[in-house]
């Protein structure tokens, strides 16, 4: 990486072609933008599933129509069996936690801007970096195929416990050929995700530009980078765990199926196996994935922050370290969603520590926030707005971690509605809000319009709004002892909790129409929204030292040259109140 | 791979990758000097050469994987039957290990001839190709393998020794497929007319061979240890 002629400047030289132009594509810009595509397309999927299971639970008798269209068997006359919606529960988990909580905060943003953010013309491996859209895209084609065979989607839950997820049909329907397509599509994602995260670390690694240190790299790029590293040695667990599972199901091998186990009045032909062990290789990739969703979020939202307070953070470095902490510990916590699998209670205690642990980071990371917000004169944006939303969110959903992580509360608390809340909550929407704040704060780089802020507060009001009246109920109702992934609630005791979860259904409901604001936002602006200026935020990193969008090669076939720490704001400058890495100038007091 | 094409007189900057820092980030701290200045003494580190180790410790991690699913599986049930090895399974493990050593000659030739343009292409290209067809045999034998196996009536869904054998043996050759894949396209890059080989892809090429050698004998001990 150099202006000589001796290190060639690109990697590649521009296409002409629309396929290799837009289709496949070696520019990481134009791959992030289709990891985001993607992930947007999943997002609304598993919006709408949610929308089904959440009509179903309060209006069990009600037809849906055009459900029967979906699926005959699984929704005669467009009422939902019992299986069907835990089919839809499992589509539901899947698309949401791989496709949209993996592929947008980190894939699609990270794919955008942490090349950018360290001077880079491009990712270190851009072939690899095309093979792994479109090996996502593939395992994406796969998963969704599952709704189209003759016995519909798997019920095993995104977690697919074996032995019920090994066994084959006699499980269920779904656990035929859908299980197989979704341990097929799980194991193709997994190939993806490996290969985008070498390319991620190689380019963090020797791709800086002059000047950019590892101390200069902006949070959000250390967000990207410290994911990358949890999610390499994650997915490359889960990747052989889907294997053992798919012989399983396909080669009568035994890993998972224990002797004797009778399933549906059949006696399975399998000896030995251990059900425990796919929990324990599952969930050992399980709970660094919660990282490699809520990483990237922190990191975006603390670079949105920064710039919207105009100041750094009270602590660059701690924060950084408190992002390699949770990275570190999240590999020792996995047995933590195990208390009720029938571990050794001295193994819960075990994993129980260093749950407990785990909070100390991530209260250091909140403090800092809460810290560095205080007193400042905050510029308020849609970005700004989805930032402090994220904060929100992860300190409330975070909190209920505390009651988990102890395995004598975990024991009453875990097949209730109380996890469904934490976990939606902390991960979920707490990663989908960083995704939103990356949306409104990158969307003029991006496109080169400005998106609509107005609507975007609206949104955002809507939004922070409508998933507390979601979630926080859903500790009210797992508190009362209501047990998740039912269908509907007959017994008795469950009865009297059925007009909350009617208030959670509207809320529901209202909450994913608000997300059409955002849709209408996202496409009116691209084609009407005004033209964006290079740096309409007066943003300190280097994507904001190029025009909005960015030309094919980033700097112009230059390199930067970075002279400051990322977060140079509350200066005295000639630019205002903040300089730009690449400024050679120096800071007033 | 994001390779370039890029003549190989630049190789002499790769040398000294400034004591381990790479992306010519500077010291921290200090002020970056001429951007002119670049062109001559940045020697940016190939990604290759990163590249390469993180790919090997994603190997690692899956194979760590695959060994405590062996352990779990071996100590829960009693179910486990210790096959016997095949005996053509040594003979591979021979072969293999011969592969790296021809390689490792290949190596040295080959930088050798892009450092200082003496001697001939024939000379690395012949152990290239030495080390590529001990690969194949070692494939091959593999192979071979499974049908001994088969003729003891094991298959895959025998027992669990079997399963991991096949499992472990298969995962293994994929791999060392894939490092053939990686020779031929030295080889092919040696071969051009003009020499488009960089030193970063022959060194990546022959860890990653290295590392199927090393793997292949901790397989071999994993699937022979009684618990």
């Amino acid at each position: 990486m150099s202006d000589g002629p001796a290190h060639a400047v690109q990697h590649h030289t521009p296409p002409t072609g629309f396929i290799r132009k837009y289709v496949f594509s070696l520019d990481h810009k134009v791959i992030g933008l289709q990891y985001y595509g993607l992930a947007l397309v999943a997002v609304f999927i598993g919006m709408a599933l949610s929308w089904l299971m959440r009509i179903h639970l309060v209006w069990p008798n009600a037809p849906i129509p055009g459900l029967q269209l979906l699926s005959k068997t699984g929704a005669p006359g467009g009422v939902m069996t019992p299986e069907y919606y835990l089919s839809l529960l499992t589509m539901h988990g899947t698309l949401m936690v791989f496709f949209v909580l993996t592929n947008a905060p980190f894939a699609a943003f990270g794919n955008y801007f942490l090349p950018i953010q360290i001077g880079a013309e491009d990712m270190a491996f851009p072939r690899f970096n095309m093979m792994s859209f479109w090996t996502t895209f593939l395992a994406f084609c796969i998963l969704v195929l599952a709704f189209f065979v003759p016995d519909g989607p798997p019920i095993a839950g995104w977690t697919a416990y074996a032995p019920l997820s090994a066994v084959g049909s006699d499980a269920g329907p779904g656990e035929g050929l859908g299980q197989t397509l979704w341990g097929l599509s799980i194991f193709v994602f997994c190939i993806a995700s490996l290969l985008g995260s070498l390319n991620f670390i190689a380019t963090t690694l020797d791709l800086r530009t002059k000047g950019m240190t590892l101390s200069r790299m902006p949070i959000s790029t250390w967000a990207w980078f410290i994911t990358s590293c949890i999610s390499l040695l994650a997915f490359a667990v889960l990747l052989p765990a889907c294997l053992l599972l798919i012989l399983d199901r396909l080669a009568g091998t035994s890993f998972f199926i224990p002797a004797g186990l009778v399933v549906s009045d059949h006696l399975q032909p399998h000896s030995g196996g251990s059900p425990l062990l796919w929990q324990h290789l599952f969930w050992f990739f399980g709970h660094p994935e919660v990282y490699i969703a809520i990483l990237p979020a922190m990191g975006i939202v603390s670079h949105v922050l920064i710039n919207s307070m105009r100041r750094p953070l009270l602590s660059h470095k701690v924060i950084i370290y408190c992002m390699m902490g949770i990275g570190f510990l999240s590999y020792m916590v996995w047995g933590h969603h195990m208390f009720v699998s029938g571990m050794n209670p001295f193994s819960s205690l075990v994993f129980s520590f260093p749950t407990l642990m785990i909070t100390i980071p991530a209260t250091i990371m909140t403090l800092i926030w809460m810290g560095s917000l205080y007193g400042s004169k905050l510029r308020i944006t849609a970005a700004s707005l989805f930032a402090l939303g994220f904060l929100s969110m992860f300190v409330s959903g975070g909190v209920s971690g505390f009651f988990l992580a102890q395995p004598s509360i975990d024991i009453y608390l875990h097949a209730t509605y109380f996890v469904v809340g934490h976990f939606h909550m902390v991960m979920g929407v707490a990663a989908i809000f960083g995704v939103f704040a990356g949306t409104y704060f990158w969307f003029p780089k991006m496109t080169g319009h400005m998106m609509n802020q107005s609507l975007g507060r609206l949104h955002f009001w809507l939004t922070f709004i409508g998933t507390y009246c979601i979630f926080m109920p859903f500790h009210y109702l797992g508190l009362a002892g209501n047990v998740r992934r039912y269908s509907a609630f007959v017994d008795d005791f469950l009865v009297p909790l059925i007009p909350v979860h009617r208030f959670i259904t509207i809320a529901a409901l209202l909450t994913g129409a608000a997300q059409l604001i955002f849709l209408y936002n996202l496409i009116h602006s691209r084609f009407r929204g005004a033209p964006a200026p290079a740096n309409p935020w007066e943003c300190t990193s280097l994507e904001w030292t190029m025009p909005s969008p960015p030309p094919f090669d980033n700097f112009g076939g230059k390199h930067p040259v970075v002279y400051h720490d990322p977060y140079q704001y509350g200066v005295k400058s000639s630019t205002g109140d903040y300089l730009m890495q690449d400024s050679p100038e120096q800071a007033g007091a | 791979m994001a390779t370039t094409i890029q003549p190989p007189e630049i190789e002499q900057t790769e040398t000294p990758l400034d004591g381990g820092k790479s992306g010519g980030g500077g010291l921290p701290g200090s002020g970056p000097m001429d951007p002119k200045l670049r062109a001559v003494d940045d020697p940016s580190p190939e990604p290759s050469r990163t590249g390469i180790w993180v790919g090997l410790a994603a190997i690692t991690m899956s194979f760590a994987a695959f060994t405590s699913a062996l352990v779990v599986r071996q100590s829960t049930a009693n179910d486990w039957r210790h096959l016997r090895i095949p005996s053509i399974v040594f003979v591979n493990t021979l072969v293999l290990l011969a592969s790296g050593a021809t390689l490792e000659v290949a190596r040295r030739r080959v930088a050798a001839f892009v450092r200082s343009k003496v001697g001939r292409r024939s000379v690395p290209l012949f152990w290239l190709w030495a080390t590529l067809l001990l690969g194949l045999v070692f494939v091959a034998g593999q192979y071979g393998a499974w049908f001994e196996l088969r003729a003891q009536g094991l298959y895959l869904a025998t027992n669990p020794n079997s399963s991991f054998f096949y499992v472990l043996t298969a995962m293994h050759a994929l791999h060392v497929l894939g490092g053939l894949g990686g020779l031929a396209r030295v080889i092919y890059k040696l071969s051009t007319p003009v020499l488009t080989l960089r030193r970063s892809t022959m060194d990546a090429t022959s860890y990653y061979w290295h590392f199927m050698g090393i793997l292949w004998l901790y397989l071999l001990w994993v699937v022979w240890m009684k618990l």
